[in-house]
Protein backbone atom coordinates (compact mmCIF):
# COMPACT_ATOMS: atom_id res chain seq x y z
CA UNK A 1 0.00 0.00 0.00
CA UNK A 2 3.28 2.32 -0.27
CA UNK A 3 3.34 5.30 2.17
CA UNK A 4 1.36 5.28 5.65
CA UNK A 5 -1.28 7.80 4.41
CA UNK A 6 -2.03 5.64 1.33
CA UNK A 7 -2.55 2.55 3.91
CA UNK A 8 -4.90 4.67 5.68
CA UNK A 9 -6.96 5.83 3.13
CA UNK A 10 -7.35 2.46 1.67
CA UNK A 11 -7.95 1.43 5.29
CA UNK A 12 -10.61 3.65 5.92
CA UNK A 13 -11.96 2.76 2.91
CA UNK A 14 -12.38 -0.52 3.23
CA UNK A 15 -13.90 0.04 6.52
CA UNK A 16 -16.38 2.68 5.68
CA UNK A 17 -18.09 0.43 2.90
CA UNK A 18 -17.77 -2.52 4.97
CA UNK A 19 -20.21 -0.61 7.58
CA UNK A 20 -22.73 0.60 4.91
CA UNK A 21 -22.58 -3.12 3.59
CA UNK A 22 -24.24 -3.88 7.37
CA UNK A 23 -26.43 -1.09 7.67
CA UNK A 24 -27.74 -1.88 4.32
CA UNK A 25 -28.56 -5.68 5.45
CA UNK A 26 -31.56 -3.77 8.02
CA UNK A 27 -33.04 -3.22 4.27
CA UNK A 28 -33.74 -6.85 3.75
CA UNK A 29 -34.44 -7.24 6.87
CA UNK A 30 -37.70 -4.42 6.51
CA UNK A 31 -38.72 -5.86 3.25
CA UNK A 32 -39.08 -9.20 4.97
CA UNK A 33 -40.72 -7.76 7.76
CA UNK A 34 -42.60 -5.46 5.27
CA UNK A 35 -44.14 -8.30 3.47
CA UNK A 36 -44.66 -10.82 6.10
CA UNK A 37 -47.03 -7.80 7.73
CA UNK A 38 -49.15 -7.03 4.28
CA UNK A 39 -49.32 -11.12 3.27
CA UNK A 40 -52.43 -12.64 5.06
CA UNK A 41 -51.73 -15.43 7.98
CA UNK A 42 -51.98 -18.45 5.76
CA UNK A 43 -49.72 -17.06 3.13
CA UNK A 44 -46.34 -15.46 6.01
CA UNK A 45 -44.19 -18.52 5.59
CA UNK A 46 -43.81 -18.75 1.79
CA UNK A 47 -43.79 -15.19 2.22
CA UNK A 48 -40.82 -14.61 4.18
CA UNK A 49 -38.68 -17.66 2.43
CA UNK A 50 -39.85 -16.10 -0.91
CA UNK A 51 -37.95 -13.07 -0.02
CA UNK A 52 -34.98 -14.57 2.14
CA UNK A 53 -34.02 -16.46 -0.97
CA UNK A 54 -33.09 -13.39 -2.99
CA UNK A 55 -30.33 -13.43 -0.64
CA UNK A 56 -27.91 -16.37 -1.77
CA UNK A 57 -29.62 -16.47 -5.59
CA UNK A 58 -28.56 -12.67 -6.22
CA UNK A 59 -25.28 -13.38 -4.47
CA UNK A 60 -23.96 -16.59 -6.12
CA UNK A 61 -25.03 -15.43 -9.73
CA UNK A 62 -23.55 -11.30 -8.86
CA UNK A 63 -20.60 -13.19 -8.31
CA UNK A 64 -20.81 -15.48 -11.12
CA UNK A 65 -21.43 -12.40 -13.69
CA UNK A 66 -23.53 -9.44 -12.30
CA UNK A 67 -19.88 -7.76 -11.13
CA UNK A 68 -18.52 -8.65 -14.37
CA UNK A 69 -21.29 -6.76 -16.43
CA UNK A 70 -20.72 -3.39 -14.72
CA UNK A 71 -17.27 -3.45 -15.95
CA UNK A 72 -17.87 -4.73 -18.79
CA UNK A 73 -20.51 -2.73 -20.34
CA UNK A 74 -20.39 1.27 -19.70
CA UNK A 75 -19.80 1.32 -23.15
CA UNK A 76 -23.73 0.78 -24.21
CA UNK A 77 -25.74 -1.26 -26.49
CA UNK A 78 -24.11 -0.11 -29.27
CA UNK A 79 -20.55 -0.31 -28.01
CA UNK A 80 -19.85 3.32 -27.44
CA UNK A 81 -16.98 4.93 -29.22
CA UNK A 82 -16.10 1.88 -30.51
CA UNK A 83 -14.20 1.30 -27.51
CA UNK A 84 -15.33 -2.32 -27.81
CA UNK A 85 -16.98 -4.49 -25.04
CA UNK A 86 -14.39 -4.70 -22.10
CA UNK A 87 -12.95 -1.82 -21.22
CA UNK A 88 -9.43 -1.14 -21.21
CA UNK A 89 -6.70 -0.33 -18.47
CA UNK A 90 -7.32 -0.37 -15.03
CA UNK A 91 -10.96 -0.78 -15.41
CA UNK A 92 -10.72 -3.73 -17.21
CA UNK A 93 -13.47 -6.22 -17.12
CA UNK A 94 -11.91 -9.35 -16.47
CA UNK A 95 -9.95 -8.60 -13.24
CA UNK A 96 -13.93 -8.26 -11.89
CA UNK A 97 -14.95 -11.66 -13.02
CA UNK A 98 -15.34 -14.83 -10.95
CA UNK A 99 -12.13 -16.13 -12.34
CA UNK A 100 -9.99 -13.04 -11.27
CA UNK A 101 -7.70 -13.75 -8.50
CA UNK A 102 -8.61 -9.91 -7.63
CA UNK A 103 -11.99 -11.89 -6.04
CA UNK A 104 -10.40 -14.12 -3.92
CA UNK A 105 -8.68 -13.82 -0.72
CA UNK A 106 -6.05 -11.47 -1.82
CA UNK A 107 -3.40 -9.20 0.23
CA UNK A 108 -2.73 -6.87 -2.36
CA UNK A 109 -6.49 -5.61 -2.61
CA UNK A 110 -8.65 -4.63 -0.07
CA UNK A 111 -11.17 -2.27 -1.82
CA UNK A 112 -12.78 -4.61 -4.15
CA UNK A 113 -14.59 -6.98 -1.75
CA UNK A 114 -16.37 -4.51 0.00
CA UNK A 115 -16.92 -2.54 -2.77
CA UNK A 116 -18.58 -5.47 -4.61
CA UNK A 117 -20.81 -6.19 -1.28
CA UNK A 118 -21.99 -2.79 -1.39
CA UNK A 119 -22.85 -3.00 -4.92
CA UNK A 120 -24.17 -6.84 -4.00
CA UNK A 121 -27.02 -5.16 -1.50
CA UNK A 122 -28.17 -3.21 -4.02
CA UNK A 123 -28.74 -6.04 -6.05
CA UNK A 124 -30.75 -7.67 -2.81
CA UNK A 125 -33.03 -4.35 -2.45
CA UNK A 126 -33.51 -4.31 -6.41
CA UNK A 127 -34.88 -7.57 -5.91
CA UNK A 128 -36.76 -7.07 -3.03
CA UNK A 129 -38.86 -4.08 -4.54
CA UNK A 130 -40.45 -6.19 -6.75
CA UNK A 131 -40.88 -8.95 -4.62
CA UNK A 132 -43.73 -7.62 -2.18
CA UNK A 133 -45.63 -6.43 -5.31
CA UNK A 134 -45.87 -10.51 -6.31
CA UNK A 135 -47.15 -11.66 -2.81
CA UNK A 136 -49.76 -14.44 -2.63
CA UNK A 137 -49.82 -15.96 -5.54
CA UNK A 138 -46.54 -15.87 -7.86
CA UNK A 139 -44.72 -19.18 -7.52
CA UNK A 140 -41.41 -18.63 -5.23
CA UNK A 141 -39.61 -20.73 -8.17
CA UNK A 142 -40.64 -18.17 -10.66
CA UNK A 143 -39.81 -15.28 -8.59
CA UNK A 144 -36.35 -16.15 -7.77
CA UNK A 145 -35.85 -16.31 -11.58
CA UNK A 146 -37.20 -12.94 -11.95
CA UNK A 147 -35.01 -12.12 -8.96
CA UNK A 148 -31.50 -13.14 -10.51
CA UNK A 149 -32.58 -11.82 -13.85
CA UNK A 150 -32.96 -7.84 -11.66
CA UNK A 151 -30.66 -8.29 -9.23
CA UNK A 152 -27.42 -9.40 -11.45
CA UNK A 153 -28.24 -8.44 -15.12
CA UNK A 154 -30.89 -5.88 -15.83
CA UNK A 155 -30.13 -3.32 -12.76
CA UNK A 156 -26.78 -4.01 -13.17
CA UNK A 157 -26.64 -3.32 -16.87
CA UNK A 158 -28.42 0.04 -16.22
CA UNK A 159 -25.65 0.95 -13.58
CA UNK A 160 -23.20 0.40 -16.23
CA UNK A 161 -24.74 2.39 -18.47
CA UNK A 162 -25.87 5.39 -16.51
CA UNK A 163 -24.10 4.97 -12.85
CA UNK A 164 -20.43 4.40 -13.56
CA UNK A 165 -17.93 7.54 -14.26
CA UNK A 166 -17.65 6.08 -17.82
CA UNK A 167 -20.90 5.12 -18.70
CA UNK A 168 -22.74 6.36 -22.37
CA UNK A 169 -25.63 7.57 -20.56
CA UNK A 170 -23.39 9.83 -18.34
CA UNK A 171 -21.13 10.97 -21.10
CA UNK A 172 -23.77 11.25 -24.11
CA UNK A 173 -27.09 12.06 -22.24
CA UNK A 174 -25.72 13.90 -18.86
CA UNK A 175 -27.52 11.22 -17.25
CA UNK A 176 -27.40 12.04 -13.39
CA UNK A 177 -28.71 9.88 -11.00
CA UNK A 178 -26.50 9.88 -7.69
CA UNK A 179 -28.62 7.98 -5.42
CA UNK A 180 -30.50 5.91 -7.79
CA UNK A 181 -34.03 7.08 -8.04
CA UNK A 182 -33.69 5.57 -11.37
CA UNK A 183 -30.86 2.89 -11.45
CA UNK A 184 -32.52 1.02 -8.51
CA UNK A 185 -35.91 2.35 -7.79
CA UNK A 186 -37.44 2.95 -11.51
CA UNK A 187 -36.10 -0.12 -12.61
CA UNK A 188 -37.81 -2.21 -9.51
CA UNK A 189 -41.20 -0.68 -9.82
CA UNK A 190 -40.59 -0.89 -12.97
CA UNK A 191 -40.18 -4.59 -13.28
CA UNK A 192 -42.67 -5.34 -10.54
CA UNK A 193 -45.10 -3.85 -13.13
CA UNK A 194 -44.30 -5.60 -16.01
CA UNK A 195 -44.39 -8.66 -13.72
CA UNK A 196 -47.94 -7.97 -12.29
CA UNK A 197 -49.34 -7.25 -16.04
CA UNK A 198 -48.78 -10.99 -17.02
CA UNK A 199 -49.77 -12.02 -13.14
CA UNK A 200 -53.14 -10.82 -12.21
CA UNK A 201 -54.38 -10.00 -9.30
CA UNK A 202 -54.56 -11.63 -6.02
CA UNK A 203 -58.37 -13.68 -5.87
CA UNK A 204 -61.04 -11.89 -4.99
CA UNK A 205 -58.83 -8.20 -4.93
CA UNK A 206 -61.25 -6.77 -7.51
CA UNK A 207 -65.46 -6.99 -8.18
CA UNK A 208 -66.76 -8.12 -11.44
CA UNK A 209 -67.19 -4.27 -12.22
CA UNK A 210 -63.75 -3.40 -11.70
CA UNK A 211 -63.81 -1.95 -8.20
CA UNK A 212 -60.70 -2.80 -5.86
CA UNK A 213 -61.52 -4.82 -2.53
CA UNK A 214 -59.03 -3.98 0.20
CA UNK A 215 -56.70 -6.74 1.33
CA UNK A 216 -55.99 -5.40 4.88
CA UNK A 217 -52.39 -6.24 6.25
CA UNK A 218 -52.80 -8.84 8.61
CA UNK A 219 -49.95 -6.42 11.33
CA UNK A 220 -49.68 -3.07 10.63
CA UNK A 221 -47.07 -2.90 13.26
CA UNK A 222 -44.80 -5.46 11.60
CA UNK A 223 -45.42 -3.17 8.13
CA UNK A 224 -44.41 -0.20 9.96
CA UNK A 225 -41.26 -1.48 11.54
CA UNK A 226 -40.43 -3.07 8.74
CA UNK A 227 -40.75 0.31 6.64
CA UNK A 228 -38.75 2.11 9.55
CA UNK A 229 -36.11 -0.75 9.18
CA UNK A 230 -35.32 0.36 5.27
CA UNK A 231 -35.50 4.03 6.36
CA UNK A 232 -32.48 2.75 8.86
CA UNK A 233 -30.68 0.63 6.34
CA UNK A 234 -31.38 3.56 3.54
CA UNK A 235 -28.71 5.46 5.66
CA UNK A 236 -25.83 2.71 4.42
CA UNK A 237 -27.10 2.95 0.59
CA UNK A 238 -27.01 6.58 0.40
CA UNK A 239 -23.33 6.37 2.01
CA UNK A 240 -22.29 3.49 -0.12
CA UNK A 241 -23.33 5.40 -3.30
CA UNK A 242 -20.09 7.71 -2.14
CA UNK A 243 -16.01 7.16 -2.81
CA UNK A 244 -15.47 8.75 0.64
CA UNK A 245 -12.45 10.24 0.38
CA UNK A 246 -10.03 10.72 -3.39
CA UNK A 247 -7.26 12.70 -3.97
CA UNK A 248 -7.57 15.17 -7.44
CA UNK A 249 -4.57 13.13 -8.83
CA UNK A 250 -7.01 9.83 -8.88
CA UNK A 251 -9.41 11.66 -11.11
CA UNK A 252 -6.32 12.29 -13.58
CA UNK A 253 -6.13 16.14 -12.15
CA UNK A 254 -9.62 17.07 -13.56
CA UNK A 255 -10.36 18.82 -10.11
CA UNK A 256 -7.26 21.08 -10.03
CA UNK A 257 -5.38 21.46 -6.27
CA UNK A 258 -5.02 19.35 -3.58
CA UNK A 259 -8.13 19.21 -2.02
CA UNK A 260 -9.24 15.80 -1.29
CA UNK A 261 -13.05 15.15 -1.09
CA UNK A 262 -15.85 12.78 -1.32
CA UNK A 263 -17.55 12.18 -4.65
CA UNK A 264 -20.11 10.40 -6.07
CA UNK A 265 -20.28 7.08 -8.10
CA UNK A 266 -19.34 9.31 -11.04
CA UNK A 267 -16.50 11.25 -9.19
CA UNK A 268 -18.47 14.52 -9.30
CA UNK A 269 -17.57 16.43 -5.87
CA UNK A 270 -19.89 16.13 -3.01
CA UNK A 271 -19.88 15.86 0.72
CA UNK A 272 -21.25 13.05 3.70
CA UNK A 273 -22.48 16.24 5.26
CA UNK A 274 -25.05 17.36 2.63
CA UNK A 275 -26.29 13.92 1.74
CA UNK A 276 -27.05 13.14 5.03
CA UNK A 277 -29.54 16.69 5.37
CA UNK A 278 -30.87 16.11 2.15
CA UNK A 279 -31.82 12.65 2.98
CA UNK A 280 -33.77 13.56 5.82
CA UNK A 281 -35.31 17.18 4.37
CA UNK A 282 -36.35 14.56 1.51
CA UNK A 283 -37.80 12.08 4.24
CA UNK A 284 -39.86 14.83 6.24
CA UNK A 285 -41.14 16.28 2.92
CA UNK A 286 -42.65 12.74 1.68
CA UNK A 287 -44.28 11.85 5.12
CA UNK A 288 -45.73 15.33 5.58
CA UNK A 289 -47.60 15.51 2.06
CA UNK A 290 -48.35 11.46 2.39
CA UNK A 291 -49.94 12.12 5.59
CA UNK A 292 -52.04 14.61 4.84
CA UNK A 293 -53.28 12.37 0.90
CA UNK A 294 -54.03 9.23 2.83
CA UNK A 295 -55.78 10.94 5.96
CA UNK A 296 -53.20 9.69 8.27
CA UNK A 297 -53.16 6.56 6.91
CA UNK A 298 -50.08 4.86 8.52
CA UNK A 299 -49.01 2.39 5.56
CA UNK A 300 -49.05 5.41 3.00
CA UNK A 301 -47.73 7.97 5.56
CA UNK A 302 -44.54 5.35 5.92
CA UNK A 303 -44.46 4.25 2.18
CA UNK A 304 -44.42 8.37 1.60
CA UNK A 305 -41.18 8.93 3.66
CA UNK A 306 -39.93 6.52 1.54
CA UNK A 307 -41.15 7.95 -1.92
CA UNK A 308 -40.06 11.21 -0.45
CA UNK A 309 -36.16 10.06 -0.50
CA UNK A 310 -36.41 8.21 -3.39
CA UNK A 311 -37.43 11.24 -5.29
CA UNK A 312 -34.91 13.32 -4.37
CA UNK A 313 -32.09 10.87 -4.56
CA UNK A 314 -31.66 11.69 -7.93
CA UNK A 315 -29.95 15.06 -6.90
CA UNK A 316 -29.57 15.16 -3.67
CA UNK A 317 -25.93 15.03 -4.07
CA UNK A 318 -26.47 18.99 -5.22
CA UNK A 319 -30.04 20.24 -4.29
CA UNK A 320 -30.65 22.38 -1.36
CA UNK A 321 -31.84 21.20 1.80
CA UNK A 322 -35.60 23.00 1.13
CA UNK A 323 -35.51 21.61 -2.52
CA UNK A 324 -35.19 17.97 -0.89
CA UNK A 325 -37.91 18.97 0.83
CA UNK A 326 -40.17 19.65 -1.68
CA UNK A 327 -39.22 17.30 -4.33
CA UNK A 328 -40.21 14.50 -1.82
CA UNK A 329 -43.08 15.98 -1.31
CA UNK A 330 -44.36 16.49 -4.89
CA UNK A 331 -42.87 12.40 -5.25
CA UNK A 332 -45.42 10.95 -3.11
CA UNK A 333 -48.52 13.10 -4.16
CA UNK A 334 -47.78 12.19 -7.89
CA UNK A 335 -47.02 8.32 -6.89
CA UNK A 336 -49.91 8.39 -4.81
CA UNK A 337 -52.22 9.54 -7.35
CA UNK A 338 -50.60 7.77 -10.05
CA UNK A 339 -51.25 4.57 -7.93
CA UNK A 340 -54.85 3.93 -7.41
CA UNK A 341 -55.53 5.51 -11.11
CA UNK A 342 -53.56 2.36 -12.60
CA UNK A 343 -55.08 0.21 -10.01
CA UNK A 344 -58.43 0.94 -10.89
CA UNK A 345 -58.30 1.12 -14.36
CA UNK A 346 -56.39 -1.79 -15.09
CA UNK A 347 -57.14 -3.93 -12.15
CA UNK A 348 -53.15 -4.16 -11.11
CA UNK A 349 -53.04 -5.89 -7.32
CA UNK A 350 -49.43 -4.50 -6.83
CA UNK A 351 -49.84 -5.66 -3.12
CA UNK A 352 -47.30 -3.04 -1.17
CA UNK A 353 -47.47 -0.40 -3.34
CA UNK A 354 -43.98 -0.78 -4.90
CA UNK A 355 -44.68 0.44 -8.34
CA UNK A 356 -45.48 3.79 -7.25
CA UNK A 357 -42.97 4.03 -4.26
CA UNK A 358 -40.35 3.00 -6.10
CA UNK A 359 -41.13 3.12 -9.95
CA UNK A 360 -43.47 6.32 -10.68
CA UNK A 361 -41.80 8.07 -7.75
CA UNK A 362 -38.35 7.47 -8.92
CA UNK A 363 -39.28 8.21 -12.42
CA UNK A 364 -40.63 11.77 -11.23
CA UNK A 365 -37.52 12.20 -9.31
CA UNK A 366 -34.66 12.00 -12.23
CA UNK A 367 -37.35 14.36 -14.30
CA UNK A 368 -37.49 16.79 -12.16
CA UNK A 369 -33.60 16.34 -11.51
CA UNK A 370 -32.99 16.99 -15.07
CA UNK A 371 -34.70 20.48 -14.58
CA UNK A 372 -32.90 21.13 -11.15
CA UNK A 373 -29.86 20.77 -11.82
CA UNK A 374 -30.18 21.74 -15.23
CA UNK A 375 -26.14 22.85 -16.57
CA UNK A 376 -24.60 21.32 -13.71
CA UNK A 377 -21.23 18.98 -14.98
CA UNK A 378 -22.32 15.33 -15.27
CA UNK A 379 -18.75 14.91 -14.51
CA UNK A 380 -15.30 15.84 -13.83
CA UNK A 381 -14.09 14.91 -16.94
CA UNK A 382 -14.20 16.84 -20.66
CA UNK A 383 -16.52 16.16 -23.10
CA UNK A 384 -19.44 14.92 -20.98
CA UNK A 385 -22.76 16.24 -22.00
CA UNK A 386 -23.73 18.72 -18.63
CA UNK A 387 -27.47 17.74 -17.05
CA UNK A 388 -30.14 18.52 -18.33
CA UNK A 389 -34.54 18.15 -18.50
CA UNK A 390 -34.06 15.70 -21.76
CA UNK A 391 -30.97 13.42 -21.30
CA UNK A 392 -32.80 12.65 -17.36
CA UNK A 393 -36.07 12.05 -18.50
CA UNK A 394 -34.74 9.36 -21.62
CA UNK A 395 -32.63 8.02 -18.74
CA UNK A 396 -35.96 7.66 -16.71
CA UNK A 397 -37.50 5.68 -19.79
CA UNK A 398 -34.56 3.65 -20.26
CA UNK A 399 -34.39 2.80 -16.47
CA UNK A 400 -38.82 2.38 -16.39
CA UNK A 401 -39.48 0.64 -18.90
CA UNK A 402 -36.70 -0.71 -21.61
CA UNK A 403 -34.36 -2.08 -18.68
CA UNK A 404 -37.84 -2.74 -16.35
CA UNK A 405 -41.05 -3.01 -17.80
CA UNK A 406 -40.23 -5.38 -20.72
CA UNK A 407 -37.59 -7.62 -19.27
CA UNK A 408 -39.85 -8.08 -16.28
CA UNK A 409 -43.15 -8.85 -18.78
CA UNK A 410 -41.14 -10.62 -21.23
CA UNK A 411 -39.55 -13.23 -18.12
CA UNK A 412 -43.22 -13.18 -16.83
CA UNK A 413 -44.64 -14.48 -20.14
CA UNK A 414 -42.09 -17.12 -20.97
CA UNK A 415 -42.50 -18.30 -17.38
CA UNK A 416 -46.09 -18.17 -17.35
CA UNK A 417 -46.25 -20.13 -21.24
CA UNK A 418 -44.11 -22.86 -19.20
CA UNK A 419 -47.21 -23.24 -16.28
CA UNK A 420 -44.40 -21.54 -13.65
CA UNK A 421 -45.82 -18.25 -13.10
CA UNK A 422 -48.90 -18.25 -10.98
CA UNK A 423 -49.55 -20.99 -8.33
CA UNK A 424 -52.26 -23.54 -8.67
CA UNK A 425 -56.18 -21.81 -8.31
CA UNK A 426 -57.13 -24.28 -4.89
CA UNK A 427 -53.49 -23.45 -3.38
CA UNK A 428 -53.59 -20.23 -3.63
CA UNK A 429 -57.78 -20.17 -2.25
CA UNK A 430 -56.29 -22.29 0.78
CA UNK A 431 -53.13 -20.38 1.31
CA UNK A 432 -49.48 -21.52 0.45
CA UNK A 433 -48.91 -22.22 3.96
CA UNK A 434 -51.90 -24.58 4.62
CA UNK A 435 -50.42 -27.58 5.01
CA UNK A 436 -47.91 -26.80 7.27
CA UNK A 437 -49.82 -24.88 9.28
CA UNK A 438 -52.40 -28.18 9.26
CA UNK A 439 -49.38 -30.21 10.11
CA UNK A 440 -48.51 -28.41 12.81
CA UNK A 441 -51.79 -27.77 14.30
CA UNK A 442 -51.92 -31.98 14.40
CA UNK A 443 -48.47 -32.21 16.24
CA UNK A 444 -49.64 -29.68 18.36
CA UNK A 445 -53.24 -31.46 18.92
CA UNK A 446 -51.27 -34.90 19.39
CA UNK A 447 -48.71 -33.40 22.46
CA UNK A 448 -52.20 -32.23 23.78
CA UNK A 449 -53.27 -35.83 23.89
CA UNK A 450 -50.57 -37.28 25.19
CA UNK A 451 -50.90 -34.59 28.17
CA UNK A 452 -53.98 -35.03 28.80
CA UNK A 453 -53.63 -39.27 28.78
CA UNK A 454 -50.66 -38.69 31.07
CA UNK A 455 -52.36 -36.00 32.83
CA UNK B 1 -0.02 -22.26 -1.32
CA UNK B 2 1.68 -20.25 1.22
CA UNK B 3 3.75 -22.22 3.15
CA UNK B 4 5.25 -18.89 5.39
CA UNK B 5 4.07 -15.67 6.57
CA UNK B 6 7.88 -14.72 7.00
CA UNK B 7 7.43 -12.24 3.98
CA UNK B 8 7.36 -8.68 3.10
CA UNK B 9 3.18 -8.45 2.68
CA UNK B 10 3.70 -6.21 -0.45
CA UNK B 11 4.94 -9.14 -2.61
CA UNK B 12 1.84 -11.10 -1.23
CA UNK B 13 -1.57 -11.51 -3.46
CA UNK B 14 -3.80 -13.95 -3.74
CA UNK B 15 -3.39 -16.58 -1.31
CA UNK B 16 -6.49 -19.17 -1.39
CA UNK B 17 -6.45 -22.72 -2.34
CA UNK B 18 -5.71 -24.26 -5.82
CA UNK B 19 -4.58 -20.97 -7.10
CA UNK B 20 -5.29 -21.50 -10.82
CA UNK B 21 -8.02 -23.92 -10.80
CA UNK B 22 -10.46 -20.59 -10.53
CA UNK B 23 -12.58 -21.44 -13.89
CA UNK B 24 -12.99 -25.05 -12.82
CA UNK B 25 -14.97 -23.87 -9.31
CA UNK B 26 -16.73 -21.48 -11.66
CA UNK B 27 -17.96 -24.25 -13.94
CA UNK B 28 -19.05 -26.08 -10.79
CA UNK B 29 -20.42 -23.32 -9.32
CA UNK B 30 -22.65 -22.28 -12.54
CA UNK B 31 -23.71 -26.12 -12.56
CA UNK B 32 -24.77 -26.09 -8.67
CA UNK B 33 -26.61 -23.10 -9.09
CA UNK B 34 -28.45 -24.03 -12.30
CA UNK B 35 -28.92 -27.60 -10.23
CA UNK B 36 -30.79 -25.44 -7.24
CA UNK B 37 -33.27 -24.39 -9.49
CA UNK B 38 -34.25 -27.21 -11.25
CA UNK B 39 -34.71 -29.08 -7.90
CA UNK B 40 -36.94 -26.27 -6.51
CA UNK B 41 -39.04 -26.41 -9.15
CA UNK B 42 -39.88 -29.80 -9.27
CA UNK B 43 -39.79 -29.94 -5.32
CA UNK B 44 -42.10 -26.98 -5.44
CA UNK B 45 -44.28 -28.83 -8.95
CA UNK B 46 -44.58 -32.08 -6.07
CA UNK B 47 -46.15 -29.44 -3.19
CA UNK B 48 -48.74 -28.03 -4.58
CA UNK B 49 -49.78 -31.33 -6.59
CA UNK B 50 -49.99 -33.10 -3.13
CA UNK B 51 -51.65 -30.05 -1.73
CA UNK B 52 -54.59 -30.27 -3.75
CA UNK B 53 -54.87 -34.25 -4.12
CA UNK B 54 -55.21 -33.61 -0.13
CA UNK B 55 -57.03 -30.50 0.45
CA UNK B 56 -58.42 -29.70 -3.55
CA UNK B 57 -61.90 -29.71 -2.96
CA UNK B 58 -64.43 -26.94 -2.55
CA UNK B 59 -64.87 -28.21 1.02
CA UNK B 60 -61.43 -28.89 2.24
CA UNK B 61 -60.69 -24.86 0.96
CA UNK B 62 -63.60 -23.42 2.62
CA UNK B 63 -62.56 -25.28 6.09
CA UNK B 64 -59.01 -24.29 5.19
CA UNK B 65 -60.21 -20.57 5.22
CA UNK B 66 -62.84 -21.14 7.91
CA UNK B 67 -59.27 -22.71 9.93
CA UNK B 68 -56.91 -20.05 8.06
CA UNK B 69 -58.74 -16.67 7.67
CA UNK B 70 -57.03 -12.81 7.12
Amino acid sequence: MGDNLTALTTIFTEFYYWVTVVFMFLIHVGFCMYEVGVSRRRNHLHTLMKNTMVIPLVTITFFLFGWWIYWALPNGPFIFEGKGLILDGVTGATQYGPASPKMGTNLQDHITGVFWAAFLLFSWTVASIVSGSLIERIRSGAFWIIAVMIGSVTWIIDAAWGWHFDGWMVKLLGYHDAYASGVIHAIGGGTALGVLVVLGPRLGRFAPDGTPRAFVPHNPWLVTIGLFLIYTGFWGFYAACNVPIISPATIAGQITGETWTATTIYLTPTTLSAITVNFIMSLSGGLLVAYLISKGDPFWTYSGGLAGIITASAGNDLYHPIQAFIVGGIGIYIAYKLHYWVERRFQIDDAVGAVAVHGYAGFVGLVIAGFLLWGYPSSPYEGYAAVNPLGNTIGAVIMFFVLGFLPGWIMATILNSFGLLRVPRQVELMGLDFRTLHDEEAARQEVRNIEKALA
Amino acid sequence: MTNTWAVDLKDVGAVYPLIGWELVMVLIAVALWILWHILQIRQENREFAEDIRLYGSKESIKKALDEHPV
